[in-house]
């Protein structure tokens, strides 16, 4: 297995591409590097976890309505996570449900958030899904 | 996506695209052939050509001097959609709703503000916060948050924060009369309410500055900017997470409302809601909700630096607003389009609004000369004093550019400066840097940015924001 995600080239933006075997590792790694955008993720420490649930009309908006819990966490509780643990996606009657728990910390333990991300978008965004695996790529505003 | 073409030069400073493929209008582009080259580099022809595909677009698609790729709309992006048979788009808005630049004029000279220049920052720190994970000054309660949405910062005149001078001396006196708390959901209110008087981070940005140099005596003279050496404020930020969450709400609402339109479109992005539906209307109400959200934020951190000056530089302090101005809003407006008065939805993403000498919007002190413009250049270079003019009204609605647009991604940023170095090169040019991170200075470089002095240079020559005075830094504070 190569690295979980990686940061691409973009003008104005932070470009995003997040590997996993299955699409929960692919959304799990592409939350951990929403995270690695906005803070340096090795210092954050797993002391709260905090349960979610998801639905959306199809995958990339349940993608968009993933990421963008994390920035209404770090908005309203000063909440960043630092890993994802029991995620699960599935199709409904409706589209899909994702539920995970994220652990992670509150920034005002002291962590340096350097660069906010203003929103979640769909500019370049892919979901890829082949025999050998998931690939997301997507940007977000800054 | 509309495949790229290479725009045809109309003279020095403009060029055009014509309709082709599913576009409606034709691409308009003020650039020297400098900006239109970089401008070739990016996917931000693509986008304005995309964006003149979209119902009911008036004249042209139009790109300012200073841009580059977005998402949906490119930033540096105008378009006039009809009222009836256009549509609103929220993407086309951006996601920071009202984020604009509000600049104050004291009666400080460069030279005694330099001798405490580490003291101010050190206060401006203090009284203005980043923000960025839920520090602020002034935490709201949900029914005190309505009242800001609802009547922006003249609620806050009320409480004794800021002055009425200051909603005078702003866009829309800082209140769009259609805001509607309701129809801006919980959850971007529980972003927004402890937000209010912070800066947050990226290219946000309070800068203490000077005045270098004064094109236009006279117009400076009645936006209060008087002479060279003169100590001004310029503040940059927007509605934070309140109204970015507003916009995201909404694209979402609008993509479940029209699958049909969302398949249709070039770019996801772009979704958009026809003029005449209640989404529409719904939308434009919570974006003015969180456009009097942004005028209050701005207003709150003048407020907060008039306190830090007087702490630093005592009673005889005094910080005058000139204007505040948006540059990502959506407004309904009457236009001349092809000899014909229209109400049009004027998107200004990444724009700023160019209203000329007269027009009803301004106010009284600034009816002879127009409207006063704000272009921030990046950390440490020039920003600009503008005016506003009868040939923006017919040429680009009303709008010119806003900043120097972005030249590099912030991860070649990160690998060719290091933000503590960058701050020893900054201080030798005496320009003094506070920052929450070192990291956030080395991604605004000023190398990463285009020339702000070409962008205001093509406004100027293209006649559609006229130059008045350039200001120069003498100590930031950022996110």
């Amino acid at each position: 297995m190569g690295k979980p995600y990686e940061f691409l080239e973009h003008t104005a933006d932070v470009k995003i591409r997040a590997y996993g075997k299955t699409l929960g590792e692919a959304f799990k790694n592409a939350a951990i590097a929403t995270t690695a955008v906005m803070t340096d993720i090795k210092q954050v420490k797993e002391t709260e976890e905090k349960k979610i649930r998801i639905t959306a009309n199809d995958r990339e908006s349940l993608l968009y309505d993933f990421l963008q819990e994390m920035l209404y966490l770090l908005d309203t509780e000063g909440y960043l996570a630092k890993s994802v643990k029991r995620i699960k996606i599935q199709e409904t009657k409706t589209g899909y449900e994702l539920t995970a728990t994220l652990i992670g910390d509150h920034a005002q333990h002291g962590y340096d958030v350097h660069t906010y991300i203003k929103a979640v978008t769909y500019n370049e965004m892919e979901i890829n899904e082949n025999e050998k695996g998931v690939i997301i790529q997507l940007v977000h505003d800054i | 996506m509309e495949e790229k073409k290479q725009p045809r030069k109309l003279n020095e400073y403009s060029y055009v695209v014509e309709r082709t493929g599913n576009m409606k209008v034709p691409l308009k582009i003020f650039a020297s052939e400098k900006l239109l080259k970089k401008m070739m580099e990016d996917q931000c022809i693509e986008q304005g050509m995309n964006a003149a595909t979209l119902p009911g677009i008036k004249g042209y698609s139009i790109m300012m001097p200073d841009a580059h790729q977005g998402y949906g709309f490119s930033i540096g992006g105008v378009a006039a959609f009809d009222k009836e048979k256009g549509c609103i788009s929220p993407g086309s808005v951006g996601f920071d709703v009202n984020c604009g630049v509000r600049l104050l004029a004291s009666n400080l000279e460069k030279e005694e503000v330099y001798e405490k220049i580490n003291e101010l920052l050190d206060s401006l720190f203090k009284n203005i916060p980043p923000g960025v994970g839920g520090k602020s000054l002034f935490k709201l309660s949900h029914d005190e948050l309505d009242e800001v949405l609802k009547r922006g910062p003249e609620y806050m005149v009320g409480k004794g924060i800021g002055i009425k001078e200051d909603l005078d001396n702003c866009e829309s006196n800082g209140r769009m009369e259609d805001a509607d708390p309701s129809k801006v959901t919980r959850k971007a209110k529980d972003r927004g309410k402890g937000q209010l008087g912070t800066l947050g981070s990226g290219n946000h940005f309070l800068e203490v500055q000077y005045v270098n140099k004064i094109f236009n005596k006279e117009t400076a003279k009645t936006f209060g900017i008087t002479h060279e050496g003169q100590v001004v404020i310029l503040i940059h930020s927007g509605s934070r997470g309140l109204g970015h969450q507003t916009c995201s709400d909404y694209i979402r609402k609008m993509e479940e409302n029209f699958p049909e339109i969302k398949n249709s479109l070039p770019d996801k992005n772009l979704i958009y809601a026809p003029a005449s539906s209640q989404l529409a209307k719904d939308y434009y109400k919570a974006m003015c909700a969180a456009a009097n959200f942004a005028w209050t934020n701005r207003h709150v951190i003048g407020h907060q630096t008039r306190k830090s000056f007087k702490e630093v530089f005592g009673e005889k302090a005094k910080l005058e607003t000139v204007y505040d101005v948006a540059h990502n809003i959506a407004k309904l407006e009457e236009h001349d389009i092809n000899g014909e008065k229209s109400w049009v939805w004027v998107h200004r993403k990444g724009a700023t609004r160019a209203f000329p000498p007269g027009n009803k919007e301004l106010p009284l002190k600034y009816q002879e000369t127009g409207q006063p413009i704000f272009i921030p250049g990046s950390m440490g270079t020039s920003s600009y004093v503008l005016v506003g003019t009868e040939k923006a009204m017919l040429e680009s609605f009303g709008s010119t550019a806003h900043g120097a647009g972005r030249l590099m991604s912030r991860k070649k940023a990160n690998e060719n400066w290091k933000g503590q170095e960058l701050r020893k090169d900054l201080e030798k040019e005496k320009i003094y840097v506070k920052a929450a991170s070192w990291k956030g200075v080395s991604e605004e470089a000023p190398g990463a940015y285009k020339d702000v002095d070409e962008v205001v240079k093509v406004s100027d020559k293209a006649g559609i924001g006229k130059l008045v005075a350039q200001l120069k830094p003498i100590g930031v504070t950022k996110g």
